[in-house]
């Protein structure tokens, strides 16, 4: 169903909401302009080409001819950003910026330095970083939300009190100390799910049950807190008085009025990030031996592998952007009052 | 939402598959002889003329079947046949190309011809690019884009086939060694040796620019350094005399390559899929790779068509238990999983779970799995030992060294006064400690260059470094700080300080060691150089400007390490030979060391077989390098494998590559002592949830309390 029905009211505002997305999509080209060039820049002026031909082809018995023709098989023989020897055009398009960066606009990401298929990559670890993200942000929002909504409702108990210091307790303890302590309790003491490892399909549940829990328990504090400040500034508010005034139960107060009106500082929080949820986490995925993105782009630092970082930063890049445009239209979608234009 | 809750149901009931809750593999892999181990990098090339680190013959090593390999059990490190039928033979040639005796003298030789017969009737992995159809024509060598559609492994094709290895495979494969589109290690080694091999890549170069987008057919160019005799037979020819040209004939380089494979992995629309030779190697050797997934697992299956060799006979003293399958063929183990472990926690604790079948020990475990007797000898603690865990250990083909660089004004050179001040360096750095702290005493200090196990390493008093060591009590002892102080002090420091500028000694370390991890071991060196009033500076550095100053000759004193390509002294006396200085000739010599003698002995040294003469020689070398102290000699390490008692006829062997093939498992035993360590403790489930819903109650009364006292 239309979001705003089929009237001309409804239709000039999806008429300006369509422009505003389409300005937002042109104002994200020059970002990623930017944002290739600055990386560009910072990967140049640590890691020469030689450097990285140095890198891939190992220390020994390594010729100066077998660097020049790496750099030669790999486009890296050319000049960095401006080709003088070049005509017209050239000057600009024979250089190393040119052949590394023009193709990603159209998502062509190339082969790493080591003769992959970046986009093959990317495609295939993808699937096993959502399998841990997407559920750990899914009920991690939900347990998330529903115990600040309870810290909320004991609000000024010694329940809240000790969900709060519950919460500190928990945000200051190291995210590798839940990977290690999980694996030591849940995997070695007690053998209830593999310590590491995947394997596709409905196979990977018990692969990914720990990871999830681990993540979830994790981000408990930090998250709680956030969403309880939240409730709380709500539920002081005129409406929530009125509807309590009303009658209303205080938990039908806080799940369909508090809780819906809190629902934008959510969204700005949460939305941005679905988006990235691709990108998989670098400590758990290497712990857990989940085969994700999370240390494809520390993999590429390391390795001097500039095809791989550039990608990966460009399309870090166009997924918060998308995320930025999700999250202004979710508004849209949560309160009524807010227009794209 | 009844959907959701059936799909969670199923997915649960999919995990639930009968096995143990914490085994990472399938349940029905139970009861087979498969061998679980692990890889903790991923592999960057496993096409064999572009591979050459350890993590990539770890694969390839099982995979191909070159004409030699080590043999498994004897010591010192032999060479055999693998693939060859029996050794190679050689002929010398003077420079008219006419024959000379065996014993004729190294400069005489102009030419070496090596004649390798392979074992007739020896077939290829199964693989499509194999299969043929009706016709006989090969059946995927004409592919278009459509038929790659549903294509993402060679196994996603639905026929394959194999073929009979000819010597022209093994010549193809030569050639693809001056290959322009590939990234090629020895090349300039090879074309050094090889005959034609520097012209050839020439050609192939050439070749290339007139066709940049066709197939390069090297049959179509001739390579004159190898021959075609006949199906089994082929003739490789290198300039001069090199006696270790066999040991590279050990290695994937020289491993049988059929054109037909290369031709398949050529088509257009295969390398975007990954189908490429470096991605899925295909070779003749005892398994091949079934699963590629370099971010998760890769596995390795017995090549069914590879029933040309047995299990070794003869071995050392002591290796009757090694012996009880002698005969029997190979491989013994169906397949290999090898799974991504990047993290050694997991890795360490999956093997005491019985999940994987030997492992390595960290230093972080070590105390948990190793105890040292007063006599030094180490063994597995009592817990290790009631799981049936034993120890391997061997000492590594390696050397882990701190250079001065010769061309230092400070600390090289051949004057009497730089050679004094890094000898008494040499004597005040104590790397009998720094392998007891930093190595958990997994290592031996260096009295040279070559570790033990090569030829013209000499054991006790005759091998031992008489400038930091004396004799005493039937062992080795590090000379005293008052002997390294009094050299210091003829070098024109006493007491650390220079005798003409009045300034305090101070030495750089270049080194990429940086960040909490390496504080202890650079303060530990500090400690060092402080015994005898020298301050050390060290200069920690990134990767690339290391690199950078080692190239350039830009340091003082550095950290460097060396890992043996063959088990020769040549391939560690060649890393001080003038001729290979890094700087200005971009050689192996880190350390830019000269010494015109030292250089003279090594030319005598490289070419000759190992007999007397030669060692007399390299414990000439030896003894100039002590005198000269180029490098703080560091230390050898150790390897320490533990494996469950299930793993039979495993034997540390630090040459060969290829030693899967010799293990065999016990399934049956692993079985059952796999389900008695891991079976799940439920009662912390039960206990959670119950904990959970006396919470959920204990709220829901209170809130029902607290709506019944507001409406109240």
């Amino acid at each position: 169903m239309s979001l705003f029905g089929n009237s001309i009211f409804a239709r000039t505002i999806r008429a300006l909401m369509i422009a505003y997305l389409i300005r937002r999509i042109l104002y994200a080209i020059p970002i990623l302009i930017g944002v290739n060039l600055l990386t560009f820049a910072l990967f140049f002026v640590v890691n020469t080409p030689d450097d990285m031909a140095r890198m891939q082809l190992g220390v020994k018995r390594v010729t100066p001819e077998a660097i020049e023709k790496w750099k030669l098989q790999r486009g890296y023989d050319k000049p960095m950003m401006i080709n003088s020897a070049a005509a017209s055009i050239g000057k600009l398009t024979d250089t190393i910026f040119w052949q590394k960066s023009a193709s990603m606009f159209v998502l062509d990401f190339g082969y790493s330095d080591d003769g992959r298929s970046i986009s093959r990559e990317i495609a295939t670890r993808m699937g096993p970083s959502l399998a841990i993200a997407l559920p750990t942000f899914l009920i991690g929002l939900i347990i998330y939300v529903s115990f600040a909504l309870l810290m909320t409702l004991f609000r000024a108990t010694a329940l809240d009190i000790a969900g709060v210091a519950l919460c500190v307790l928990l945000m200051s303890i190291s995210g590798l100390f839940y990977i290690i302590g999980g694996q030591f309790l849940i995997s070695k003491l007690w053998h209830l799910v593999p310590i590491s490892g995947y394997d596709g399909g409905l196979n990977s549940f018990k692969f990914v049950v720990l990871p999830i829990a681990i993540g979830v328990i994790g981000g408990i504090g930090s998250s709680s807190r956030w969403y309880r400040t939240i409730f709380l500034e709500e539920i002081g508010k005129d409406y929530a008085r009125t509807a309590r005034a009303k009658g209303l139960s205080e938990l039908r107060v806080l799940f369909t009025h508090v809780l819906k009106n809190a629902m934008i500082p959510i969204l700005t929080g949460v939305v941005v990030v679905i988006p990235l949820l691709f990108m998989g986490s670098l400590l758990t995925e290497s712990f857990f031996g989940i085969p994700g993105l999370g240390s494809y782009t520390i993999d590429a630092i390391n390795a001097q592998d500039f095809s791989v970082v550039r990608a990966m930063v460009f399309l870090g890049s166009l997924l918060y952007i998308v995320g930025l445009i999700l999250t202004d239209v979710s508004y849209t979608m949560v309160d009524p009052r807010v227009r794209l234009q | 939402m009844k959907r959701l809750a059936a799909y969670l149901l199923l997915t649960l009931l999919a995990a639930c598959d009968g096995g143990l809750w914490n085994n990472p593999y399938s349940a029905a892999e139970a009861g087979k002889p498969i061998l679980y181990t692990a890889f903790t990098e991923r592999p960057k090339h496993l096409d064999p003329a572009q591979a050459y680190s350890e993590n990539e013959y770890k694969f390839l090593a099982n995979i191909y079947a070159p004409p030699l390999q080590y043999h498994y059990l004897k010591r010192p490190y032999q060479l055999v046949p693998l693939a060859a039928s029996a050794m190679p033979t050689v002929r010398y040639l003077d420079a008219q190309r006419r024959l000379l005796p065996e014993t004729a003298s190294a400069e005489k030789i102009a030419y070496s011809v090596y004649e390798i017969h392979i074992k007739p009737g020896m077939r290829f992995q199964p693989h499509p690019a194999f299969a043929r159809d009706e016709k006989g024509e090969l059946e995927y060598l004409h592919l278009t884009p459509d038929d790659l559609r549903d294509i993402h492994a060679p196994g996603d094709f639905a026929h394959s086939g194999t073929r009979i290895v000819t010597s022209g495979d093994y010549v193809n494969q030569i050639k693809r060694l001056a290959h322009p589109q590939l990234h090629l290690p020895i090349y300039g080694v090879m074309s050094e040796y090889i005959v034609g091999l520097k012209e050839y890549a020439a050609t192939l170069q050439q070749a290339l620019r007139e066709h940049p987008d066709g197939f390069l057919d090297l049959s179509a160019h001739a390579l004159p350094g190898v021959e075609v005799v006949d199906d089994t037979t082929y003739r490789i020819t290198v300039y001069g005399k090199y006696p270790q040209f066999a040991y590279w004939l050990a290695m994937p380089f020289f491993a049988p390559m059929p054109q037909e494979v290369e031709r398949f992995y050529a088509q257009a629309g295969m390398k975007e899929r990954n189908l490429t030779l470096d991605w899925w190697p295909v070779g003749s050797g005892p398994y091949y790779l079934s699963e590629n997934d370099p971010n998760r697992r890769m596995v390795l299956s017995r090549n069914p068509y590879y029933d040309s060799e047995r299990y070794p006979s003869e071995g050392e003293a002591g290796d009757a238990q090694l012996l009880a399958d002698a005969g029997k063929p190979l491989p013994l183990i169906e397949q290999v999983i090898f799974t991504l472990e990047k993290e050694t926690i997991p890795y360490w604790n999956k093997f005491l779970q019985g999940y994987y079948d030997a492992s390595g020990i960290s230093s972080d475990s070590f105390d948990q799995a190793v105890q040292v007797s007063v006599g030094g000898e180490a063994n597995v603690t009592d817990a290790m030992q009631a799981q049936g865990i034993t120890l391997s250990t061997s000492v590594a083909t390696s050397t882990m060294y701190t250079g001065f660089n010769w061309l230092d004004p400070v600390v090289g050179g051949n004057s009497e006064k730089t050679r004094k001040l890094r000898q008494a360096i040499a004597i005040a750095v104590d790397f009998e400690e720094f392998v007891s702290i930093f190595a958990n005493g997994r290592g031996i200090a260096a009295q040279s260059p070559l570790p033990p196990g090569i030829f013209g390493y000499s054991e006790g008093e005759a091998g031992m470094n008489t400038v930091v060591y004396d004799w005493s009590a039937g062992q080795s002892v590090r000379k005293s700080i008052a002997e390294a102080r009094r050299l210091l002090a003829e070098a024109g420091y006493p007491g650390g300080v220079d005798e003409k500028t009045r300034q305090p000694l101070v030495i750089n370390l270049d080194t990429t060691a940086n960040g909490v991890g390496n504080k202890s071991r650079l303060d530990w060196m500090r400690k060092q150089f402080d015994k005898i009033n020298v301050q050390l500076v060290v200069r920690s550095t990134d990767y690339n400007r290391f690199q950078d100053k080692i190239r350039r000759g830009d340091t003082q004193m550095f950290y460097f390490g060396w890992n043996a390509d063959y088990p020769d002294p040549e391939n560690f006396l060649f890393l001080l030979h003038g001729a290979q200085a890094k700087a200005g000739k971009g050689g192996e010599n880190a350390a830019n060391y000269s010494n015109p003698e030292y250089d003279s002995l090594f030319e005598q040294m490289k070419n000759m077989e190992n007999s007397p003469q030669r060692q007399a020689i390299i414990d000439k070398m030896l003894a100039i390098l002590h005198r000269d102290t180029p490098w703080l000699w560091g230390f050898h390490p150790k390897n320490y494998v533990l494996q469950h008692g299930w793993l039979h006829n495993v034997k540390p062997n630090v040459m060969a590559n290829n030693k899967l093939k010799y293990w065999r498992v016990e399934a049956g035993q692993r079985d059952p002592l796999r389900a008695g360590w891991n079976q799940p403790g439920l009662w912390p489930l039960w206990l959670g949830i119950v904990a959970l819903l006396l919470s959920a109650g204990w709220v829901w009364r209170v809130l029902r309390t607290r709506e019944n006292a507001r409406s109240g």
